[in-house]
């Protein structure tokens, strides 16, 4: 279709006052040549809509509308075939620049003639839509109480749903217990786990296929596209046999978790009379009643250790969040069956949040319920087959000692997940030992090998990924994931781990996760049907083309993309899985054969963007400096700049890049030989407290910025005249510093010699 | 099936508001979201920082907001409450009444207009601590982006400034109430929270002593756009506060108060200890507290605070809170459980660790529901159609709100689905 481009001048909002009108008009219509160009009051209200009568009555289809901020319309502003790109004039220009100013009314044109650009070089999106049919059921792999209710609440939905579970039969650790902690108010009495009721319900459902003692073989492919592959866990059939095969479109993986070790001070394993919580809840539910393993006599009277396993403060490790509520829920076994008895709970911190502070304070009300904020320091055996329990008592300062039948170590939970990255590392540095072409390397590999053993054969999930079988982890083992916003956002499209899985939790914040986790699975569905991105582009329709005839195999977008998006074949070539797609462009960033676009964002869009920008000659004495932003976080950040009346500078030109990691540097090295004086980029936190919302993109930016100062030392450039910030879009205040500062940076090393070149 | 499938309301636009609608509509469901206040956010937008990556709320938002704004399945009203509900699941009709504005979106407007006014009303976001002018902008990231008038404090002069000082057609102070009815299939309630009004905690000194604060207000005093432009000084002279004592459970775990735990506050100490020892190296702060609750993974922070060492924690239950009326330093009484004795601490500055209310504790939703006795919509007792997310369920922190939230998006969809 033939380009019909029209401009909008908006003379509201403080711009004609700060701005000459008649000269932006100019740009447009004598140096872009754009046939028609108007000015407006407004570009709001009826300001909008005039724009829109415009629109449809000269017919355009491609809008540069500079006023103000693209943040401040909603996308359903125009019609969806037209390409618009609002300039925000007022934020970025009128608010945070003197007006009526030469050098004022040179930002505005350049933004005109940056977005002009951009606008003509844009093409038509068209929503990426494989040749096979996107499927929309879903797998569930593991079947305890978070697995069972995303199956359940994803079929109430009407979703089909595969369920697969390892062992024999579906319930997981619930299924072990004898009563549950309370769910419901007044939060104080124990509760049927209604386990069964659950089970019966994902029999019952028709939608739902169930497979137990099997595992995922393999898992290929992508969201909507996923080919699955189970495999016999035995139980009957030949371990590793296929059991069966099949299509899904996402998966949530609830594979729950397993007791902790507990602390290597304590007699478990020494002592018959020293069980995990765990035990004794499968001694009640099986035999009904407490007895000494030693020699089965009613247990009278019980010790429970807490963070017996867990956050012991030299392991420096997690809370398991639910170990006080159990401690209390096996105290009241205890003192149910017989009244005489007694439970005694040595404990640092009692943590029963929300409303199960009710079921604590039934506990402390109990006669029989001794609570003691206390070290233990010893358990040993007794004279009358019993335990003799030494603690410290932290409150009173003083020893105690207790004698008991059992004692019951609270072990914390470890999830049961695996970290694909570090297996993937693993298996490379196996390769590299057999394949390796130095000694150097394969010392390496002999060293990934040895710090990485404890992942030997722990996959999952067994994915046909690129970077590795299972989701990344973050901390002590848990898959990654946005935990605060966006709690479900893990950095395997479409695949979205829960419960205990994820987090150590309680069965009601199993459930809610869960059926959380199923609507994000369904939504993936849907949306990659429609063809398009999930979060955080949610409804972005387009997606990366890549030129393969340029393609070196270099790897580098393999390796890099955030959310494992490539598989490569034996030479390396990248394999796109387009629904696993994100769309932040760290693959077009990463690519040095510049070889990766998006029909609406690409290394040539964005570096005509930059070159479309008037660049005086050194005799004029005005630096031009390239700031290249972040959309999600610095750009509003520059906004808000402008919101509060800082004041920002006339020598910077702004471009939004989708993620820091989307830079490709030949735009930088482009910029300079362009005559740029030097470039910023500022991008989001990175590190373990990452804010990056492609998890990675800034840092890796960070890392490629040494690569472009190199490059600067090879042109004979200052290496200065590239600085990247890390920058919180609250953090708005600094940049006023940052371009001053760089702008006298600029001074005292001198402007780019290239300029006029 | 979502082509003709009835719209899911949602009540209330904070964190569990937001991400219900935004998840519910980008399956391809359409929402319909009202806030009682001007702006979307609810209360995340008066917090600092993010326990426990220390983040700014603004930058979830911001995506949140692009996520709205995105997506035209989702309707939002703001300045709107639900004045009644009929019906049943699948087929609710729901009356709502907007508040006007005053502020047309004709043409959005900027503060130099704002600044021509005399009139002031107390600035609400930051909790009443200074003043903006009858006509403000909420916040920084507004959404919608729109200014508000406060049509009660403006003067009559200041009307006719306005008129004008405006744009043509920015402003209609002639605007009235407006009531829309909606048909719905399912309801989602995050009607949220309020701090528990300290007052009524007479031993710990709130609204006796200047210097006594709760930890809402401390978000604000230690945000840069917060009265006191982010630094940590007392109300009563301005002066750098240095020796600062939080106290945990102001409220709640108390029968004669709130006898749940609030499940957050603990946290958030912990991490306005760090807004205090990151403002000024020289600052200590005191923790007093029963249990320290700072659970999965959580615990990391806890222990990383340990180390410091002008962070003491210490168990014991704050008794009384005095002023000295000289230098209105506070004179805390403890029983410190662990020492034995009872020090007589003297403080700068005190921050109560008030806990969660329900706002459901009073203003019910104008249908027959269950609470429980504390006034949350408790899981448990769910009525078929309508369910609830975050702090109108229980109290929780902004992860389990937003994850519960999505859980009802799709307990919302299947309800329309079936309907």
């Amino acid at each position: 279709m033939e380009d019909k481009i029209g401009v909008f001048i908006c003379t509201g909002y403080g711009i004609a006052d700060a701005l000459d009108v008649d000269a932006l008009c100019k740009v447009a219509t004598d140096e872009f040549n754009v046939p028609f160009c108007k000015t407006v009051e407004s570009c709001e209200g009826p300001g909008l809509k005039s724009i829109n009568e415009d629109i449809a009555s000269e017919g355009l289809n491609k809008v540069v509308i500079a006023g103000i901020s693209p943040r401040r319309y909603p996308d359903h502003a125009f019609p969806e075939q037209v390409m618009v790109e609002p300039v925000g004039l007022r934020e970025q220009v009128v608010w945070c620049l003197p007006a009526a100013e030469e050098d004022t009314q040179m930002v505005a044109e350049d933004y005109l003639r940056m977005y002009l650009t951009r606008v003509k070089k844009r093409q038509p999106l068209e929503p990426f839509q494989p040749e096979e049919t996107i499927d929309k059921s879903l797998l569930v792999v593991g079947g305890g109480i978070a697995g069972l209710t995303a199956a359940v609440e994803a079929a109430k939905a009407g979703y089909e749903v595969k369920l697969v579970e390892k062992t024999a039969v579906l319930g997981g650790w619930l299924a072990k217990q004898h009563k549950s902690i309370p769910t419901r108010p007044p939060y104080r009495d124990l509760e049927d786990t209604g386990i069964d009721e659950l089970i019966a319900e994902v029999d019952a459902n028709p939608k739902i296929k169930v497979y137990t003692s099997a595992t995922t073989g393999e898992i290929l492919g992508a969201p909507g596209l996923f080919d699955v592959t189970l495999k016999s866990a035995g139980n009957g059939k030949p371990e590793g046999e296929v059991v069966d095969q099949f299509r899904i479109g996402a998966i949530v993986q609830a594979t729950g978790w397993r007791p902790a070790d507990p602390r290597e001070d304590l007699p478990y394993g020494k002592l018959d009379n020293v069980i995990r919580n765990v035990e004794l809840e499968e001694m009640v539910k099986s035999q009904g009643r407490i007895t000494r393993p030693s020699d089965g006599k009613e247990a009278k009277s019980v010790a429970f250790i807490q963070c017996g396993g867990c956050t012991n403060k030299e392991h420096h490790s997690y809370c398991s969040s639910i170990c006080c509520l159990t401690s209390l829920k096996q105290a009241l076994y205890v003192r149910e069956q017989d009244e005489n008895s007694k439970a005694y709970i040595f404990y640092e911190f009692m943590r029963t949040p929300g409303k199960y502070e009710n079921f604590y304070r039934r506990a402390q009300e109990d006669d029989g319920i001794f609570l003691t904020r206390g070290d233990v320091t010893e358990v040993k055996p007794n004279d009358n087959g019993g335990l003799s329990v030494t603690a410290r008592d932290t409150m009173l300062g003083e020893e105690i000692q207790v004698n008991v039948d059992l004692v019951v170590l609270a072990a914390g939970m470890i999830p049961n997940a695996a970290d694909g990255e570090a297996i993937r590392a693993l298996e490379d540095a196996k390769v590299t030992m057999v394949e390796g072409d130095s000694e150097a390397k394969k010392k390496d590999a002999a060293e990934t090998l040895e710090r990485l053993k404890q992942h030997d054969g722990t996959q999952i999930l067994n994915l046909g990924y690129r970077q590795g079988p299972d989701l990344p982890s973050l901390e002590y083992g848990f898959p990654d994931s946005h935990f605060i916003c966006f709690p479900y956002e893990s950095r395997r499209t479409g695949i979205y781990p829960t419960g205990a899985a994820r987090q150590p939790t309680d069965g009601m914040g199993s459930r809610a996760d869960a059926t959380g986790a199923a609507l994000k699975a369904i939504q993936c569905v849907e949306m990659t049907a429609r063809g398009e991105a999930v979060h955080p582009r949610a409804g972005d329709k387009s997606y990366p083309d890549f030129f393969m005839q340029r393609c070196t195999k270099c790897k580098r977008c393999t390796e890099e993309c955030p959310f494992g998006v490539l598989n490569e074949d034996k030479e390396g070539t990248p394999l796109l899985r387009a629904t696993r797609c994100r769309r932040c462009g760290v693959c077009m960033g990463a690519c040095p054969e510049r070889i990766v676009s998006f029909k609406d964002y690409s290394v040539d869009i964005v570096g005509s963007m930059i070159k479309a920008v008037n660049v005086p000659d050194e005799f004029e004495e005005k630096p031009r400096i390239l700031v290249i932003a972040c959309e999600n976080d610095a750009f509003p950040a520059l906004d808000l700049l402008g919101q509060h009346r800082l004041q920002s500078s006339p020598w910077i030109r702004t471009v939004p890049v989708r993620c820091l990691g989307s830079v490709n540097f030949v735009w930088i090295t482009e910029a300079m030989s362009a005559g740029y004086d030097g470039v910023i980029l500022i991008g989001c936190k990175y590190g373990d407290d990452y804010q990056c919302h492609f998890v990675k993109g800034s840092e890796l930016a960070s890392v490629r910025e040494k690569n472009v100062r190199e490059k600067l030392e090879q042109m004979a450039m200052d290496t200065e005249r590239v600085e990247l910030h890390q920058l919180q879009i609250d953090e708005y205040h600094k940049l006023p510093g940052i371009f001053e500062k760089f702008a006298e940076l600029i001074d005292e090393i001198g402007m780019n010699p290239f300029k006029g070149m | 099936m979502s082509g003709e499938a009835k719209p899911i309301l949602v009540i209330g636009g904070g964190i569990a508001g937001i991400t219900a609608a935004v998840e519910a509509a980008e399956v391809g469901y359409q929402v319909i979201l009202v806030e009682k206040d001007a702006f979307l956010g609810g209360r995340v937008m008066r917090s600092y920082k993010y326990f426990p990556k220390m983040c700014p709320p603004t930058c979830g938002f911001e995506i949140n907001t692009r996520r709205l704004r995105r997506n035209s399945r989702i309707t939002v009203h703001t300045l709107a409450t639900v004045e009644q509900v009929s019906g049943k699941a699948g087929d609710f009709k729901v009356k709502i009444k907007k508040r006007p504005r005053y502020v047309t979106g004709a043409c959005s407007l900027d503060d130099s207009i704002a600044e021509q006014l005399t009139s002031e009303r107390p600035d609400d976001l930051n909790l009443g601590m200074g003043t903006t002018k009858a006509l403000y902008y909420p916040h920084d990231m507004a959404f919608p982006p729109l200014h508000m008038l406060d049509r009660d404090a403006l003067s009559e002069s200041d009307a006719q400034t306005l008129t004008k000082v405006a744009p043509a057609g920015a402003i209609d102070l002639t605007m009235t109430d407006e009531e829309i009815e909606v048909d719905v299939g399912a309801i989602i309630v995050a009607t949220g929270w309020r701090p528990y009004d300290a007052t009524k905690l007479d031993n710990l000194g709130f609204g006796q002593c200047e210097n006594v604060v709760t930890n809402v207000m401390m978000e604000r005093i230690a945000d840069p756009r917060g009265p006191t432009g982010g630094k940590i000084v007392r109300p009563s002279d301005g002066a750098p506060a240095v020796n600062v004592a939080f106290v945990q459970c102001a409220g709640s775990r108390d029968e004669n108060h709130l006898p749940y735990c609030s499940a957050v506050c603990c946290m958030a100490s912990l991490k306005q200890a760090r807004y205090l020892r990151e403002h000024n190296e020289a600052a200590r702060a005191t923790i007093f507290y029963i249990d320290i609750r700072t659970i999965g993974r959580l615990e990391k922070f806890y222990y990383n605070l340990l180390a410091d060492a002008n962070v003491a924690f210490v168990k014991g239950k704050v008794a009384k809170i005095t002023e000295d009326p000289g230098s209105k330093d506070l004179i805390l009484d403890v029983e410190d459980t662990i020492a034995g004795h009872k020090p007589e601490q003297k403080f700068d500055m005190v921050i109560l660790a008030t806990g969660i209310v329900p706002n459901t504790v009073d203003v019910k939703i104008p249908f027959e529901l269950e609470y429980d006795e504390y006034g949350f919509i408790d899981g448990a007792t769910d009525v078929e159609g309508i369910y609830a997310a975050g702090c109108a369920k229980h109290p929780c922190d902004v992860s389990r709100a937003a994850k519960e939230s999505t859980a009802a998006a799709l307990k919302a969809i299947q309800c329309v689905n079936r309907g």
